[in-house]
């Protein structure tokens, strides 16, 4: 076990079912011990004994059979669906609750976040609630008093520390807890979805002294929903499904099945019936589709290729000018294109109304531009101007999705290469070109350089 | 060896641990304890300091009980049904009871719903689950120490000198802690288990004053009914303190060595309970 900072092997944690339902009161354990005294003694003294034996206890395994390894300095995002098993995984290998079965082995101290602000009490000041949140998380005095500036300045609460907590906004409360945990410096670091409270500032902020975590040689063990935040700072992913590991593997590949797994991919809708169709008086929506560069639809295409988003709608009223606004974003969420229509070419707003009929318009997305992925499309069709708080007359969100998969085919430059450049939003071929300089001469910024002998 | 690998004596100072499910009874950690003794420090500071943030008597609340039940039972038990007090005046003779007696009581009442009342650490953060139950208790010393003040004013008031044996209220304090915290680590035990047993301290807490000589002294009782005064380990705490500080009585040597036997039993006990029991904490909670 030289450099495995975490190894577990086969760990299982069974909950039982209906045991929170209602407190055993001593009461009724005092009723039956009169009835029965031996019998009710021994099981009294077993944990987890019930009182009332109730008919339906079906044991539910929170984890079974889980096995990994983790190396020191290594950093690995864990992922899975609520109730998969994440949050049980990290209370074991913290020592909060016991497994039923398997073991694991973690060398070094091992530091948790499973949530920001443990331990706070609201009528303590700032200044008491950072060593009362550092000794429970392991600190001693005289580290707490090393750090203590440090932590102030992350937190950014030099002027409030001795005002009580109570009346600190949630965002700086939040910040102070982060800031005390992630200065706890410990060889081997679990956070669990503390991210998802405080602000994009608070998360950029936290992101960062993680990713300085990892740079300094610690482990970390990151669970998150947040997939472009476990994308960023870990090149491991492990994915866990109703309490097993169903992937573990480099981010990039794990996430992208797993997502892919939840979201099936449907590249062509149509509407037949115009009175549920999205829209409104003025427009109603038909179809809108995903063509690759033949003219048939399809759902996966290969990253050399086109992708043509068509749509037809149908105008019912004049006197409106329309226009149609393409959104692609990618599997996390990112949004990559925003391309537009216009129905007759004009200024904005001032552009000839369209006549009421059936109208198609389509966008093609040239080949070598997309990045391999699962695409989902917005589409909104709406009057011009827009005020900002306006509604469009069609609004469907996520109406299509489609994937594109690199092929790896021998002849390119990547070849066969198996490993991802990198996460783009976007891989055009770019206009590029290459030259050698035929002298020095033809360099103005090489005139520093020392001549060649 | 990666780019990124620790220093060596960080390497060195590395621990392994094995996590597993653990079975059948385990007795305490003590170096773990130890180790995290700085904890125990902060959450007694804490729950101090908490205490008396926002009350306008502040500390004075730690005089305020046993000093006026000293006065209702002055009032009560010593002018009007007449209690005999062994030679000193009752007011003081029943302080000397009530101190250490409040510490007891008040220090199983905040064990016994310590560990329900920490179920956001608990559930949150690993640390020897005892150090719960045993801050609890240690607060409750912090108060006694306030309140032993009184006694020594009330001491001097009263014109009684203390000897050397004085020094002897020591170890029955510590006798009295002993107690409180086996008493107070079954009960958060159980209280974990089933959720009316912080209902049931008050009473216990009422019962077992009257069966401590706390209202009366212990001479009043004879024979079998002596001997059955003296299983409670607090009987020694109390005659112990009288004798100590006030010289009534004489010295408590068998009640002494029933007690601390008794006490030590109930202490084992709880400890072994409560470590069977707290691997379910984090789940029950």
């Amino acid at each position: 076990m030289s450099d495995v900072a975490i190894r577990v092997e086969g760990l299982g944690k069974r909950y039982r079912l209906g045991q929170r339902e209602s407190y055993r009161t001593l009461r009724d354990a005092l009723a039956r011990g009169a009835a029965a005294p031996f019998r009710c003694a021994r099981s009294m003294l077993r944990p987890g004994y019930r009182s009332t034996a109730k008919p339906k206890s079906e044991p539910f395994w929170a984890l079974k059979d889980v096995s990994f390894e983790v190396k020191q300095g290594e950093a690995v995002g864990i992922i899975g669906r609520n109730g998969s098993g994440k949050s049980t995984l990290l209370k074991i290998l913290s020592r909060i609750t016991e497994p039923t079965e398997g073991q694991a082995r973690t060398r070094g101290r091992v530091g948790s976040l499973l949530e920001v602000g443990t331990g706070f009490h609201p009528e303590l000041t700032g200044r008491e609630n950072i060593y009362l949140n550092g000794a429970i998380l392991g600190m001693k005095k005289a580290e707490i008093d090393l750090r203590f500036d440090e932590i102030v300045a992350f937190a950014g609460v030099e002027r409030f520390l001795d005002t009580p907590v109570k009346r600190y906004s949630s965002g700086m409360a939040v910040r102070l807890g982060f800031a005390v945990a992630a200065h706890t410096q410990p060889e081997i670091l679990l956070v669990d979805e503390v991210l998802a409270v405080g602000d994009a500032e608070f998360q950029k902020k936290c992101l960062g002294k993680m990713g300085n975590v990892v740079e300094e040689g610690r482990t970390v063990l990151f669970v998150s929903h947040n997939i472009a935040s476990i994308r960023r700072l870990c090149p491991r992913g492990l994915v866990l499904d109703h309490g097993a590991i169903l992937m573990d593997g480099p981010v990039d590949e794990v996430t992208q099945r797993y997502l892919g797994v939840q979201n099936p991919e449907v590249s062509e809708r149509i509407w037949t019936d115009t009175a549920r169709a999205p829209g409104d008086d003025v427009v109603r929506l038909l179809a809108v589709r995903a063509k690759n560069r033949s003219g048939a639809v399809c759902s996966r295409f290969d990253v050399h290729g086109s992708v043509t988003i068509e749509i037809n709608y149908r105008v019912l009223k004049e006197g409106h000018q329309l226009c149609a606004v393409l959104e692609l974003l990618d599997a996390t969420g990112q949004l990559i294109v925003v391309a537009f229509d216009r129905y007759t070419d004009g200024p904005w707003g001032k552009q000839s109304p369209c006549m009421p009929g059936f109208v198609r318009s389509s966008w093609l997305l040239p080949e070598d531009f997309l990045s391999p992925g699962d695409m989902s499309v917005n589409l909104r069709v709406f009057s011009p101007p827009l005020e900002p708080n306006a509604a469009p007359h069609v609004r469907e969100l996520d109406v299509i999705r489609f994937a594109v998969a690199d092929g790896m085919d021998p002849g390119s430059v990547r070849g066969s290469f198996p490993y991802a450049w990198g996460l783009p939003a976007v891989r055009p071929r770019l206009h590029r070109f290459t030259e050698r300089l035929p002298s020095a001469e033809a360099c103005p910024e090489a005139e520093a350089w020392p001549k060649k002998e | 060896m990666t780019q990124h690998s620790l220093s060596g004596e960080r390497a060195a100072a590395m621990r392994m641990l094995d996590i597993r499910p653990s079975r059948g009874w385990r007795f305490v950690n003590l170096r773990e304890l130890w180790e995290y003794r700085e904890l125990l420090y902060f959450l007694v500071w804490r729950d101090i300091k908490v205490r008396y943030k926002q009350t306008a008597i502040g500390a004075a609340w730690a005089l305020i009980q046993p000093f006026f039940t000293m006065v209702v039972f002055s009032l009560f038990f010593g002018q009007l049904a007449k209690i005999p007090s062994e030679g000193v005046p009752y007011p003081i003779f029943s302080y000397a009871a009530l101190l250490p007696w409040t510490f007891f009581a008040n220090g199983i009442s905040q064990a016994a719903n310590s560990v329900v009342g920490g179920a956001s650490l608990i559930s949150k953060v690993y640390f020897p689950r005892l150090l719960t139950p045993l801050s609890a208790v240690l607060t409750s010393v912090v108060d006694f120490a306030l309140a032993f003040i009184v006694l020594i004013g009330m001491m001097l008031f009263f014109r009684i000198y203390p000897t050397w044996n004085a020094l002897w209220f020591f170890p029955f304090l510590l006798l009295a802690l002993m107690t409180a915290l086996g008493v107070g680590i079954w009960l958060a035990a159980l209280n974990v288990q089933y959720r009316d047993v912080r209902y049931v301290v008050p009473f216990l807490t009422q019962l077992w004053m009257y069966v401590t000589p706390v209202i009366y002294p212990s001479s009043l009782l004879h024979g079998v009914w002596r001997t059955l005064i003296g299983l409670n380990p607090m009987t020694g705490v109390v005659d112990g303190f009288r004798w100590a500080l006030l010289g009534t009585g004489e010295a408590p040597r068998e009640t002494l060595c029933v007690s601390a036997a008794v006490s030590l039993m109930l202490l084992l006990t709880g400890v072994l309970y409560f470590r069977r029991m707290e691997k379910t904490f984090a789940d029950v909670i």
